[in-house]
């Protein structure tokens, strides 16, 4: 089997901010700090970059705005001119709403697929998963994991220095799925 | 920072929003626990039954309607709107708490809501179902609702985009799509939470299914955290545009009473009012039932009721503004709409409004009140009492006198109008019962972030 990674447990999210702050000083990249809600301060202690997931739905927001005005324009102007009440055909003010309820709706949809682009789910298996006590990381426990695939990886050195850092419980994770 | 300031400082918090010794571990017990019981309490058992009779109404008698078509109802000239238009109006109304307080509270950094916010948010998708059955069966011919949507069909014809009620279409639409992937992306994580704590195979590839593979990482919550943070910020504009736009399916037309322009901004405030009202009598039920009390805590309620207070005040105001605009602007026939309203045949329906909608939220200025549970909860169902009385007055006494004395009439609804709308109750309460029967009813990973723990930082010197 092949070895997915090393996991590690912290006691708190001060503990696991620190810890993340020392992984990221010492190199490595394929690493991530696991937690029951989002923990403030994490993302700069880890060393991410910002989110590029705002300018995905800024795009949908954008796509959906003229598609809304485009298709009201389009229908009224050439493929069903219907005069009702003498009202202009090109009556821009009240394509307002339309426009700004699918430019709403095209950014949800962009937070949420994009979200989960970025996230890489839905995925069903995921090695983490074969650890028992990973589970309790959905409510109160925090873990550190490096992953295998990172260019420092050495698993005797990962141990130390996972357990240096305060790390307790440290776990060496396999993938089942892999021969 | 000392200990002792530490420790009282947790205690001040916890007593605020949380009570009793809270960890991280207690709040996922307590709040998974609910879903994860072996058998429903009693009292469950009896609403859900309750539930499923009211739906049964619901289908009877909408599949009467669809045989027989809308002359089964009291509309008839010039009272072209009749319960449908109301209850639509009520359901969307109540439709808004949800979105107000998981989407603007959130931007406000009020954390309170993060306790009720699943709740609400619940309690929208199933108001905005409720309210979206409406302008699809007052159509009549409800095999032809598709023609609501702007798909190429073969005859080659679109809807009229310059018509508020498209607008009206396009707002709940979008507003019942952005709450759902609202509610489920806040749902994402507590999933999870419910995943790594099943016991049987079957819930844990269930409740797995939906968790996506959510694993907790930082790499996740950071995207996830962004993702939340625009959608409330683009669900703001939108719960605000929802119901204005609902108001200018009255606002654009000249019928006295209701060409107005303070409808959009009277609507919403209404709206709010009603949805929180709504929270209100739910919250009260749920947690006493479930032993939430230490969750969804005195200090919430509170909360709800100064916003209702607030949302209140402004539609007290609004009402006192129609009054003064119609004496205001001397038009003879906006003059006697309002008159009409509180002294004509229907002036119970008008001051069963004031009543419910003005006095009622006065009591809200005292903390003895406000934190008086069943007080609290009397005087929530008498909100949305009020509430559907002014759509009354607005759809049903604008209309029952037309210009002409000759075109005169009054309104009263058949058994089939009462018989849907309390069918639409089995609709609602069916599927909230269900949603506390199987899922968290308020967020794990959220109400986690009210403890004090729960900020890195704390404790430090």
């Amino acid at each position: 089997m092949k070895t997915y990674g090393i996991i590690a447990k912290f006691d708190d999210p001060s503990a696991l901010l620190h810890a993340a702050e020392e992984v990221r000083d010492a190199g490595f990249k394929n690493f991530d700090c696991h937690s029951p809600f989002p923990v403030h301060g994490l993302d700069d202690a880890m060393g991410l970059k910002r989110s590029r997931l705002g300018y995905v739905i800024g795009m949908c927001g954008l796509i959906g705005a003229l598609f809304g005005f485009g298709l009201q324009t389009w229908v009224h102007l050439f493929e069903y001119p219907m005069n009702i009440g003498g009202k202009p055909f090109f009556a821009y003010p009240a394509y307002a709403i339309i426009t700004f309820e699918l430019m709403v709706l095209f950014s949800a949809f962009g937070a949420v697929f994009g979200m989960m682009y970025f996230n890489k789910i839905p995925r069903l298996h995921h090695p983490l998963f074969y650890s028992e006590k990973f589970c309790s990381v959905t409510s109160d426990a925090f873990y550190v994991s490096i992953e295998s695939v990172d260019p420092k990886y050495d698993e005797r050195e990962v141990e130390n220095f996972l357990t240096k850092i305060g790390g307790k419980e440290i776990e060496i994770i396999k993938d089942e799925n892999e021969e | 920072m000392s200990e002792a300031v530490i420790k009282s400082r947790a205690q001040k918090n916890s007593e605020e929003l949380l009570l009793g010794d809270q960890t991280f571990t207690t709040i996922t017990n307590d709040i998974s626990g609910v879903p994860e019981q072996k058998k429903a309490p009693i009292q469950w058992k009896l609403a859900f039954a309750l539930a499923l009779s009211l739906l049964a109404v619901f289908v009877g008698s909408l599949g009467y309607l669809i045989w027989e078509g809308t002359g089964i109802w009291g509309v008839n000239m010039p009272i072209g709107w009749g319960w449908a238009i109301i209850n639509f109006v009520w359901w969307v109304g109540i439709g808004h708490a949800g979105t107000l307080i998981s989407a603007i509270l959130h931007l406000f950094r009020q954390n309170w809501r993060n306790s009720i916010n699943r709740f609400a948010e619940t309690m929208t998708l199933f108001a905005v179902i409720c309210a979206l059955i409406f302008p699809g069966i007052h159509i009549g011919r409800i095999w032809v609702a598709y023609w609501f949507f702007p798909v190429p069909n073969q005859m080659a014809m679109w809807p009229n985009f310059r018509s508020p009620l498209i607008w009206d279409f396009f707002a709940v639409f979008t507003y019942f799509t952005v709450s759902l992937l609202f509610w489920y992306t806040g749902l994402i994580p507590d999933l999870a939470t419910l995943r790594d704590r099943a016991k049987t195979k079957l819930k844990k590839k269930i409740y797995g299914f939906f968790a996506l593979g959510w694993r907790g990482g930082n790499r996740q919550w950071q995207h996830y955290e962004l993702a939340y943070l625009v959608l409330a910020g683009i669900s703001t504009p939108l719960v605000l545009s929802v119901h204005s736009v609902v108001s200018s399916d009255f606002a654009t037309s000249v019928i006295p009473g209701w060409h107005t322009t303070i409808f959009p901004p009277y609507f919403v405030a209404g709206a709010i009012y009603s949805g929180f009202g709504m929270v209100m009598t739910l919250a009260v039920a749920a947690r006493s039932l479930y032993n939430l009390k230490h969750i969804i805590t005195v200090n919430h309620l509170d909360k709800m009721a100064q916003i209702m207070l607030l949302t209140g005040s402004i539609v007290g105001y609004s009402y006192a503004m129609e009054f003064f605009i119609a004496w205001y602007s001397g038009n003879q026939y906006e003059k006697y709409a309002f008159i009409n309203r509180a002294l004509g045949p229907y002036w119970w329906a008008y001051w069963t409004m004031i009543f419910c909608n003005v006095v009622v939220p006065q009591f809200y200025w005292f903390k003895r009140f406000r934190t008086h549970v069943p007080f609290l909860f009397i005087t929530s169902i008498l909100v949305n009492i009020g509430m559907w009385f002014e759509r009354f007055v607005i759809v049903v006494i604008s209309l029952h006198r037309d210009y002409m004395p000759s075109a005169w009439a009054m309104y009263s609804p058949t058994i089939w109008d009462i018989a849907i709308y309390l069918g639409t109750f089995g609709i609602f309460f069916t599927g909230f019962l269900l949603f506390l029967r199987f899922l968290p009813m308020a967020s794990i990973a959220e109400v986690k972030l009210v403890l004090p723990e729960s900020n890195p930082h704390h404790g430090e010197h």
